[in-house]
């Protein structure tokens, strides 16, 4: 089986900056692969490369079988993308959020109106279906930038710190539909700050100077360096000299 | 009310509009030269009561002191002696670090030397960029300016909303570290996080959740607080793991934690059973085993309660 995304030696200079140094890795299909690092370790730039929005300085990738260098627009159709900043149109009610993206992507009419319907009876959110989407809870926005993001059923889905900030039990039901989606076969990829939430993912890698400096199930990660959290993984891996501390 | 403690708050209401009802009858206090964390989601109510305390939002009903100073009355005194430390990065982006820095000490009557003390062990780091404009730094350096700044005029009480919001695990960690040494040099103070595991590192907490407080605790109270039998549970397919659980006659709840379930009984029961009922749902790779309650866990439960 083709992996859903494969990275080999991919790297990104600005100038004569690194931001991204030779990174390696495979994300099988299905697979909730978390991609951590710090501020300006790297994650942005080298998921914005998977995403076909910068092209690479040297090595390879492809994301759903299509390279980064030559099929930048086939990547775009084939994968989802949600942040936690940027997802939906504030001054546009949760049906019209739906509508849009629909169009953006292309689907039919008479789709979209069953998207419509789906979707919204899906979540349970009937009573905000014409409200304008600034004026629902954060953990809704949260579970609509995610259902909006996979409405085209991608193959990959890009999660941009998707979680903050919302309440623990609205947080899982958020975890519950990226499990659901992947246990449908879709690909999860989500950088998070939050090391409790790597916690879920299947595999994470974590980014340390534009490379990769560990990959693993977080339960070897944890084994491997002795640590009781991703946390303290984290932390040993992006300040050496001080764990323990 | 006495006037011993750094904070007080009596029956505190804030309502905007009509509908949204921000703060309920909220009732806490902050004994002096405690760290006190203020635990809950976007839209619990933290930074209307920080505003209310920073005499920057008045509420609606109720009382609240701080320093033994009424919020309303004795507004003046209260600015002067507090810091505060907003959720939203409110320096000047166009001054340096040095000139923020200098700014903030002026208006406060005081100099850079003169409390050089309080902030030198969080200043060190900033140093070499002093020159550098404040919009140019990065996360981490704007929060350490921001404290530096909220501390330079020797507050006796420090308000902060947020701080970690949105910044890496390192610098995270960095904060707390400088919290705890403010914490020695006898500064109360409050501070406001979403981040459940951040509970642990506060004296004593208020888990708030849609403008009312749920608990006030030490740490461990609250979590010893949670008196169901609590097991973490995995197996190879964690989404359909999730739903057989919660069908599972014993079960109270069942929420994902990380790789595995945490499972809490309504009754305790064997294991075993638990295995036998997941084993007969073709589950493979089972694994039981007793489990801690975490913050969330507690705040989980006391939301369901309400």
């Amino acid at each position: 089986m083709v992996p859903a995304i494969t990275a080999d030696k991919l790297t990104k200079k600005f100038g004569d900056f690194t931001a991204v140094n030779q990174i390696t890795f495979e994300v099988q299909k299905g697979e909730i692969f978390g991609f951590l690092g710090a501020n300006g370790a790297g994650k942005t730039t080298a998921m914005r490369m998977l995403n076909g929005l910068s092209r690479p300085t040297s090595g390879q990738a492809s994301v759903a079988g299509f390279d980064v260098y030559r099929e930048t627009e086939k990547i775009k159709k084939h994968i989802g993308y949600m942040s936690q900043k940027f997802s939906l149109y504030e001054d546009l009610t949760v049906r019209e959020n739906i509508q849009f993206y629909g169009g953006i992507y292309g689907l039919p009419g008479r789709e979209i109106r069953h998207q419509i319907k789906e979707l919204i009876g899906g979540l349970g959110m009937q009573e905000y279906a014409n409200t304008l989407v600034k004026a629902i809870p954060l953990g809704w926005k949260q579970k609509l930038s995610f259902s909006i993001a996979i409405m085209h059923r991608p193959e990959i889905v890009f999660l941009d710190e998707p979680t903050g900030g919302v309440d623990p039990i609205t947080r899982r039901q958020f975890w519950e539909m990226i499990y659901k989606a992947a246990s449908e076969g879709m690909t999860i990829f989500v950088t998070t700050h939050y090391m409790d939430e790597s916690e879920y993912c299947g595999r994470v890698s974590i980014m340390v100077d534009g490379r990769i400096a560990a990959l693993d199930t977080p339960r070897a990660l944890k084994e491997q360096f002795g640590a009781s959290s991703m946390n303290d993984v984290f932390l040993q891996l992006t300040r050496p000299n001080q764990h323990g501390s | 009310m006495a006037t011993t403690q750094a904070i007080q708050v009596e029956s505190l209401s804030k309502r905007y509009g009509k509908n949204v009802q921000a703060l309920n009858q909220v009732s806490f206090e902050v004994g002096r030269g405690e760290l006190f964390g203020l635990i809950g989601p976007d839209g619990a109510g933290k930074t209307t009561l920080i505003r209310i305390l920073a005499t920057l939002l008045l509420a609606n009903e109720g009382q609240a002191l701080v320093n033994g100073w009424e919020v309303r009355r004795d507004y003046r005194k209260i600015r002067s002696h507090i810091g505060y430390m907003p959720g939203r990065f409110s320096l000047y982006q166009d001054l340096s670090v040095e000139e923020n820095l200098h700014f903030f000490a002026t208006i406060f009557g005081t100099t850079i030397e003169e409390n050089y003390e309080l902030i030198r062990d969080i200043y060190v780091q900033l140093e070499p960029f002093r020159k550098r404009k404040a919009g140019k730094l990065s996360g981490g350096m704007k929060q350490k300016l921001a404290l530096c700044c909220a501390l330079i005029h020797k507050p006796v009480v420090l308000l902060l909303d947020e701080p970690t919001t949105g910044v890496d695990p390192v610098s995270r960690q960095e904060f707390w570290e400088m919290l705890k040494r403010l914490k020695e040099k006898e500064i109360t103070i409050l501070v406001s996080t979403p981040y459940m595991d951040e509970a642990s590192l506060c004296d004593r907490v208020a888990l708030i959740q849609k403008g009312n407080i749920l608990s006030i605790d030490k740490p461990a109270g609250i979590v010893s607080a949670f008196d169901k039998p609590l097991l973490a549970v995995r197996t190879n397919d964690m989404y359909r793991l999730i739903h057989d659980l919660r069908e599972f006659e014993s079960t109270h709840s069942a929420f994902p934690f990380g790789e595995y379930v945490h499972l809490a009984l309504r009754n305790a029961i064997w294991p075993e059973a638990i295995h036998a009922y997941l084993a007969g749902k073709e589950h493979t790779d089972i694994e039981i085993k007793p489990a801690q309650a975490t913050i969330e866990d507690a705040f989980m439960e006391l939301m369901t309660q309400e």
